[in-house]
C-alpha cells in the first residue's frame, strides 16, 4: 500500500478558528486521519512527523518579522499550501492596523511597546510566497475544507464557487434583507460559501467571506448610501474582516474622509 | 567554576490552542526561573476597536478566539448594555445561556478528549487514540457535535457565530428548531455523566495549589453569562469594580499581560474556580456525578481539573436540555439599545475562565476605548507558580519525562493563549 499524504497545519497570526474547523468535523474526522498522515498538527497532536509535506493548511496572516521568515520555510516543505481563511487569505482583522501606524496601536494596548516584536502591517500569506490554492472565511465552511481536500486526494479541481452570498441567500429560499427591509448587506458583492446564513437569521452579510470574483462595490456602495447608511457606516461595512482584499480596500478607501481614520 | 548545563528544548508546545514557549532554567539542580513566554503576534484588538460603532463588539471581539467567541460576544453586550441602560428580557438572557451551554460543551469536549486525555492514556493525539478507543473518540465527537449543533441552531455558526447582537438576537430559534437537540442531549447527558467515569479512572500526579480562586457566582445558578465577582479569600464585588481590584502587567517575554489581583498577587480563573465557589449551584445531576468521582466540593490539584470539565460539562448538557425544554419563543429577538455617553463592563465565564470587557463610548455610540481582559492572561502566573512546584518536586525524572509532565501541567489550565494572544515552544535549561 502506498504511503498516505502527509498533511501539515500551521498557524500565523489568527484566533485558531480555522483550525479547529478540522477538528470541528465530527462526522468525517476519522475517516480524513484515515485518508492522510496527519503529520504536523500541533494543536491536535504532539507526535510531529518531518517534512516535507504533501498539503500544508495555512491559518493566519504575517505580523511579524519572524512569522516573515518562517512561511518561507512552511513553504520550502510544502508540495500544495492551501490558505485556510481571511486571515491567510487577506490580513485578516488584524489588518486594520495597515490603515495606521502601528506604534500608535501598540501604545493602546501594552505599558511597554519597545517588547514586541512587530510588522507595520498584517499581510496575507500570498504576500510573501506563491500559494496553491485559497480558502476563503471567517471562519472557513467545513464542507468547503473537505471538499478541498477530497480533491486534492483525488488529483481534480475542488468543487468551490466563487459566486456571490446572493445565490446562496436565493437558493434558502430568503427574502432579500435588503430589498424587503432595507438593512444594509454585502451579499451581492461577497463570496458564497457560508451558506448565507446572515441573511437567514435576518441581518445584512457582513463580508466574512471576501469579495466576490467581480465584485461591484461602487454600485453596492451607492444602493447602500441611497438605503440611508452614511459613508462612515459604509466604510466600516468594507474594512472589518477582509479590510485589505483588494476590492474591499478600495471600496472603503473610497468613502474616508481624507485622513484615513474611521 | 562550571555549572551543570543541561538543555533541551521542544520546538511546540502542542494541545494547546495557540502558541507560547516555556522556559524551564536549571543551575546545578537548583531552579532559578520558570517563565511561561507568549510571543504569538500581538493583533491590537483594543486599538482598533476606538473609533468603530457600538453595535460591531460582539461581531469583531469573537474574532480573538475562535474556540470561546460566544465568551467575546456576551462580555461585549452586557458592557455596551449597561452603558446604554439597556435590560435584556428574561427569556433572550435565558437563550444566551443556552448559546454558551452549546460553547462550554463544544470547548470542554474538546479540552477533555482531543487535548488532555491523550497525556494520560500515552497517545499524541485523539486520532491516535482511535487506535486503542475509537469507541471514546467517536463517543466524544459526537458530544462535541451537540455543542456546536446548539450553537449552529441558536447562532448561526459554531465559530464567530452571527445571530448575536448588542440587545439580543436578530432572530430567536422556534421550539421546533430546538426540539431535535433536547433529544441528542438526553443521550448527550448519558455520554457526559460516563466521560467523568472515563476521566476518574485516570492516574493524577500528586500537586495541591494555595491559588486564590476567582469565578463569578450567581445565586440561582451556576455563573456562566452573568454574576458578581467573588473569591475563596472573600473578595465580592460588582463586575464594575474589576479594575479597582485586578491589574494587569507587561512583562518583557511576552505579548499576553500578567493578570494580578491588587496587593494580593496571583490568582487563578476556570474550572477549578468555578467548582469551588459555586458548588452549590450545580445542577443535581453534576453534583452527583462529583460525588460518584469522590471529588469534594473543593479540587486543589490542577491534574484534576479533568476531572471538574467533565462535572462542568454534564452541568452544561443538563442545562441545556431544561432551557429547550422549558422554551417558549421569546416575544421579541432584541430589546432597543440606542447610544449614550458612558462606561460599561461586562463578565462571563469563558470555558477557560473568567472574561471581563470594558468600554466607554461617546453619545453617537462611537467607541472611545477598549479593555479586555481574557482568562489565560489571569492565569499566566499560577501556570507559571504550578510550573515551579511540579519541576520541584519532580527534579529526579530524567528530561523527556520532566518535559511531557510539565507541558501536562500547562495543558491543565486549557490555556487558550489564542485569547491571550499566542506560542509554545518549551525549553528545560539545566545548567
Amino acid at each position: 500500500m502506498a504511503a498516505l499524504p502527509k498533511l501539515a497545519v500551521w498557524k500565523f497570526a489568527s484566533c485558531d478558528g480555522c483550525q479547529l474547523s478540522i477538528l470541528d468535523c465530527e462526522d468525517e474526522l476519522l475517516a480524513v486521519a484515515g485518508a492522510v498522515e496527519v503529520a504536523n498538527f500541533l494543536e491536535a497532536s504532539s507526535a510531529v512527523v518531518e517534512g516535507p509535506y504533501d498539503v500544508s493548511l495555512v491559518e493566519g496572516s504575517v505580523t511579524t518579522p519572524h512569522d516573515a521568515e518562517r512561511i518561507q520555510e512552511v513553504r520550502r516543505v510544502s508540495k500544495f499550501l492551501v490558505t485556510i481563511g481571511a486571515c491567510a487569505t487577506a490580513g485578516g482583522i488584524q489588518a486594520l492596523r495597515n490603515f495606521t501606524a502601528v506604534d500608535e496601536y501598540a501604545a493602546a494596548v501594552y505599558a511597554h511597546p519597545e517588547y514586541l516584536s512587530t510588522l507595520e502591517t498584517s499581510t496575507p500569506i500570498s504576500a510573501h510566497v506563491p500559494v496553491d490554492y485559497e480558502l476563503r472565511g471567517c471562519p472557513i465552511d467545513r464542507g468547503q475544507l473537505l471538499e478541498v481536500l477530497t480533491a486534492l486526494l483525488h488529483k481534480r479541481r475542488p468543487d468551490v464557487r466563487s459566486s456571490s452570498v446572493c445565490l446562496q441567500c436565493k437558493h434558502r429560499g430568503n427574502v432579500c434583507v435588503m430589498v424587503a427591509k432595507g438593512i444594509g448587506c454585502l451579499g451581492p458583492v461577497t463570496q458564497a460559501g457560508c451558506g448565507a446564513i446572515c441573511p437567514s437569521f435576518g441581518r445584512g452579510c457582513y463580508g466574512c467571506f471576501g469579495p466576490m470574483e467581480t465584485p461591484n462595490t461602487a454600485s453596492l456602495s451607492a444602493a447602500l448610501q441611497a438605503g440611508g447608511m452614511d459613508d462612515t457606516t459604509v466604510m466600516r461595512l468594507f474594512r472589518t474582516f477582509n479590510a485589505t482584499a483588494p476590492a474591499f480596500e478600495a471600496a472603503s478607501r473610497a468613502r474616508e474622509k481624507g485622513d484615513g481614520q474611521l | 567554576m562550571t555549572h551543570q548545563v543541561r538543555d533541551l528544548t521542544v520546538e511546540g508546545l502542542s494541545r494547546v490552542e495557540g502558541e507560547g514557549a516555556m522556559d524551564v532554567i536549571l543551575t546545578d539542580g537548583e531552579l532559578t526561573d520558570v517563565r511561561l513566554r507568549i510571543y504569538e503576534p500581538p493583533r491590537f484588538f483594543e486599538a482598533f476597536l476606538r473609533g468603530r460603532a457600538y453595535t460591531e463588539p460582539p461581531d469583531i471581539t469573537a474574532r480573538i478566539c475562535g474556540i470561546c467567541p460566544v465568551a467575546y460576544q456576551m462580555a461585549s453586550c452586557q458592557a455596551i448594555e449597561q452603558i446604554c441602560g439597556a435590560v435584556i428580557d428574561q427569556p433572550l438572557r435565558t437563550l444566551r445561556r443556552l448559546l454558551y451551554c452549546g460553547e462550554w460543551i463544544e470547548s470542554h469536549v474538546l479540552h477533555i478528549y482531543m487535548l488532555h486525555a491523550p497525556d494520560f492514556l500515552g497517545a499524541s493525539s485523539a486520532l491516535e487514540l482511535a487506535k486503542d478507543h475509537r469507541d471514546l473518540v467517536e463517543t466524544a465527537l459526537k458530544l462535541k457535535k451537540i455543542g456546536n449543533d446548539i450553537m449552529e441552531t441558536v447562532g448561526g455558526r459554531a465559530i464567530h457565530p452571527v445571530n448575536v447582537r448588542v440587545g439580543g438576537f436578530y432572530r430567536v430559534p422556534t421550539k421546533r428548531e430546538l426540539l431535535p437537540l433536547a433529544e441528542r442531549l438526553r443521550w448527550g447527558l448519558d455520554a457526559a455523566l460516563e466521560t467523568v467515569r472515563v476521566v476518574s479512572a485516570f492516574d493524577f500526579p500528586d500537586l495541591e495549589i494555595d491559588h486564590e480562586l476567582v469565578a463569578l457566582h450567581h445565586p440561582e445558578q451556576y455563573a456562566i453569562t452573568e454574576g458578581r465577582v467573588v473569591s475563596d479569600g472573600g473578595l465580592d464585588i460588582e463586575v464594575a469594580e474589576f479594575m479597582e481590584h485586578f491589574t494587569e502587567e507587561h512583562v518583557p517575554y511576552s505579548t499576553t499581560l500578567h493578570g494580578r489581583m491588587i496587593e494580593r498577587g496571583r490568582y487563578l480563573v476556570g474550572p477549578l474556580a468555578r467548582y469551588a465557589l459555586n458548588y452549590d449551584q450545580l445542577p443535581p445531576v453534576a453534583k452527583e456525578a462529583a460525588v460518584e468521582a469522590g471529588l469534594g466540593k473543593v479540587v486543589r490539584n490542577p491534574f484534576r481539573s479533568i476531572q471538574v470539565r467533565a462535572v462542568e460539562n454534564v452541568a452544561a448538557c443538563a442545562e441545556a436540555l431544561r432551557i429547550i425544554e422549558e422554551y417558549s419563543e421569546p416575544d421579541r429577538p432584541a430589546v432597543p439599545v440606542e447610544p449614550r455617553a458612558g462606561t460599561g463592563h461586562g463578565a462571563t465565564e469563558a470555558p477557560r475562565g473568567l472574561i471581563y470587557h470594558r468600554y466607554s463610548i461617546d453619545e453617537q455610540g462611537t467607541i472611545l476605548t477598549a479593555n479586555i481582559v481574557p482568562p489565560t492572561a489571569q492565569n499566566q502566573e499560577a501556570i507559571e507558580a504550578d510550573l515551579r512546584k511540579v519541576v520541584a518536586a519532580n527534579l529526579s525524572l530524567d528530561d523527556h519525562d520532566l518535559q511531557h509532565l510539565c507541558e501536562q501541567s500547562i495543558r491543565n489550565y486549557d490555556p487558550c493563549i489564542s485569547c491571550s494572544t499566542h506560542f509554545l515552544d518549551f525549553t528545560v535549561e539545566r545548567r
